[in-house]
């Protein structure tokens, strides 16, 4: 569905009023704003030397040398970053607004549902993570002699763009799912474990994990793939198989939503 | 032609049945059971533009899932709806841009933060100009007295300048019609009578439609001179308050205070004689004789004060539950 100008403007009204109120919420707690970012710089730095203890005897990770898999960090790196800044906050909300019966108040608003619940809050603490992703994709690439802004800069950005996309409908059919099941913060917990995996190349982990990876849990099209396409060596077989399965996820994501609100009961008065 | 019209609305939900204790627990756990509760049955009522109505019934009689069919929240499980030219659980944004919801027991506004940062994204949701919230806050605000509460957080104001406040926001984008779902549940007598007041002034001056809950009688009775009646989600009443009333007590309450000591034989003829004392009698007194026995006691009996009243309507209305009557 096509916008027009005026509903284009609304909406991008609607979305800075969401992140200034989020950021506002962010800032009432100090205390709060010094452990994040503490919490973020020490994840970072542990990431860092787990990935290097791999390498200090000159082993290589699944055939990947070091400075590309630091690449397939910096991507696992900037989805943590996305992660914290919108998924957490916001698709976690989704099972409070459930219980709660609030959302009512989403539901009674004339605009998206799920762009509402998908965009509502905004977690400042995920830009350190986002920063030091790029970072890292940036000097992977450079040690690896890789083109920056070469023909394959675009299909290297719409991969690390579809992973994004990728990621979020998974997350965001997870939630979903708390229509019929209220309580499903565990099943977001087990994701967020489970994504850890993407933290290196594909190639690293044994067959049959690769094909769950790959198949069930689309972990190779969240960071490997996107990194292979950043050092310019995804084949077109990949590239297609990661845009299709974005668009598919999208498509699925949407429909479930709406799909669930048929069966929205709202919590009693 | 009316605004608001439901045809045999029916809602049924299927709930946990679970027994008490460990035992029950691992039982409901292993094996979950569940049966069907008509929340709403056959309900079918007309309501016009700028009507105030009261909605009652007791504890789980299917008023609000009624108001939140009307919403387009939930989907009925049988019957027609139209609110304003809409199917309601389409949720068109034009539809939702008609009207609002407000829940005594729930709240939109950011525990966090003052209350004007919560109508800045109402704002902006509802495609205001700044120009414009300004001058609906400036507006509405003063309507419901509320000064330097809108910039003070709201995990900080009392539950009447929070109440107060959702109603602002919930009326940001100046819808009209109302679906008000106990907005003073909780409140102290003061805070009721200025939000009943509000409702009211609003009412007169948008010609807003209005459907409100309420168990606190008093809501009601200043605000609606219409009300449905709904118990165990059947329809047991649709009309005039007033006519409500009549239908449920055909007599008024008449209290003589007397100069002179008069035989109860006197008062027999008027009506039944709840209470006899020396000075003072209680009678009640069918509503067609009413006006005539008034002025033959006043001539006949030496009557130094009279007041005349009708019993509590909460009163009325739990012994009609109670008595468990079809439908008047």
């Amino acid at each position: 569905m096509l916008l027009n100008a005026s509903e284009m403007s609304r909406l991008v009204r609607t979305i800075l009023s969401f992140w200034s109120t989020s950021l506002a919420t962010e800032f009432e707690y100090k205390l709060n704003f010094l452990i994040e970012l503490i919490s973020t710089i020490g994840n970072l730095i542990g990431s860092i030397f787990i990935l290097s203890l791999f390498y200090n005897d000159g082993h290589t990770l699944g055939g990947w040398t070091w400075s590309s898999a630091l690449v397939v960090l910096g991507m696992y790196t900037i989805l943590e970053g996305f992660t914290t800044i919108f998924l957490q906050p916001n698709l976690s909300r989704i099972v409070r607004h459930v219980q709660n019966g609030t959302l009512d108040f989403v539901l009674l608003k004339p605009v998206s549902s799920q762009l509402w619940l998908s965009f509502r809050l905004f977690s400042p603490w995920g830009f350190p993570s986002l920063l030091c992703g790029v970072c890292l994709i940036i000097y992977g690439s450079i040690k690896n002699e890789t083109q920056f802004f070469s023909s394959s800069f675009l299909i290297s950005s719409l991969l690390v763009f579809s992973s994004l996309i990728i990621l979020y409908n998974i997350w965001f059919m997870l939630a979903t799912t708390s229509i019929w099941f209220v309580k499903v913060w565990n099943v977001n917990e087990v994701l967020r474990s489970t994504l850890v995996a993407g933290r290196y190349p594909i190639s690293a982990y044994p067959p049959i994990l690769r094909v769950i990876f790959t198949f069930v849990l689309p972990i190779a099209f969240l960071t490997t793939i996107p990194a292979q396409g950043i050092l310019g060596i995804a084949s077109i077989d990949w590239i297609i198989g990661a845009l299709s399965i974005t668009l598919f996820s999208l498509f699925c994501s949407i429909n479930l939503w709406r799909y669930a609100l048929r069966f929205y009961t709202s919590a009693s008065s | 032609m009316p605004l608001i019209t439901t045809q045999n609305l029916s809602k049924s939900f299927l709930v946990g049945d679970k027994r008490p204790g460990l035992k029950g627990t691992l039982k409901h756990f292993v094996s979950r059971k569940t049966r069907l509760i008509n929340a709403v049955n056959n309900i079918s009522i007309e309501i016009d533009q700028g009507e105030m109505v009261g909605f009652i019934g007791p504890n789980g009689a299917g008023k609000t899932t009624t108001l939140k069919m009307l919403c387009g929240l939930i989907h009925p499980t049988n019957g027609h709806l139209n609110v304003a030219g809409y199917v309601p659980q389409r949720r068109q944004h034009d539809f939702l841009k008609k009207i609002t919801l407000v829940m005594g027991q729930k709240q939109q506004l950011i525990w966090d933060l003052p209350p004007l940062d919560s109508l800045k994204v109402n704002a902006a949701v509802y495609g205001l100009s700044n120009e414009e919230a300004q001058r609906r806050i400036e507006e509405l605000s003063e309507m419901l007295d509320l000064g330097d509460e809108l910039t003070c957080p709201v995990r900080k104001l009392s539950l009447g300048q929070r109440m107060k406040a959702e109603l602002l926001a919930s009326l940001l984008h100046r819808p009209s019609i109302l679906f008000l779902d106990e907005p003073t549940l909780g409140l102290d007598v003061n805070a009721q009578v200025r939000v009943r007041e509000f409702i009211s002034n609003y009412n007169n001056s948008f010609g807003a439609t209005i459907l409100l809950t309420s168990h606190y009688m008093g809501d009601i009775t200043s605000l609606c001179k219409r009300v449905i009646l709904i118990h165990d989600g059947t329809l047991f009443y649709d009309g005039m308050l007033e006519d409500l009333i009549t239908k449920l007590s055909p007599c008024r309450s008449v209290r003589l205070e007397l100069t002179e000591p008069q035989p109860v034989e006197r008062f027999l003829p008027f009506g039944e004689v709840v209470h006899h004392q020396k000075y003072l009698v209680r009678l009640l007194i069918p509503r067609a004789k009413l006006t005539s026995s008034l002025a033959t006691l006043i001539n006949s009996c030496s009557v130094k004060d009279l007041e005349v009243s009708d019993p509590p309507i909460e009163k009325l209305i739990g012994d009609l539950f109670k008595s468990g009557q079809t439908p008047l």
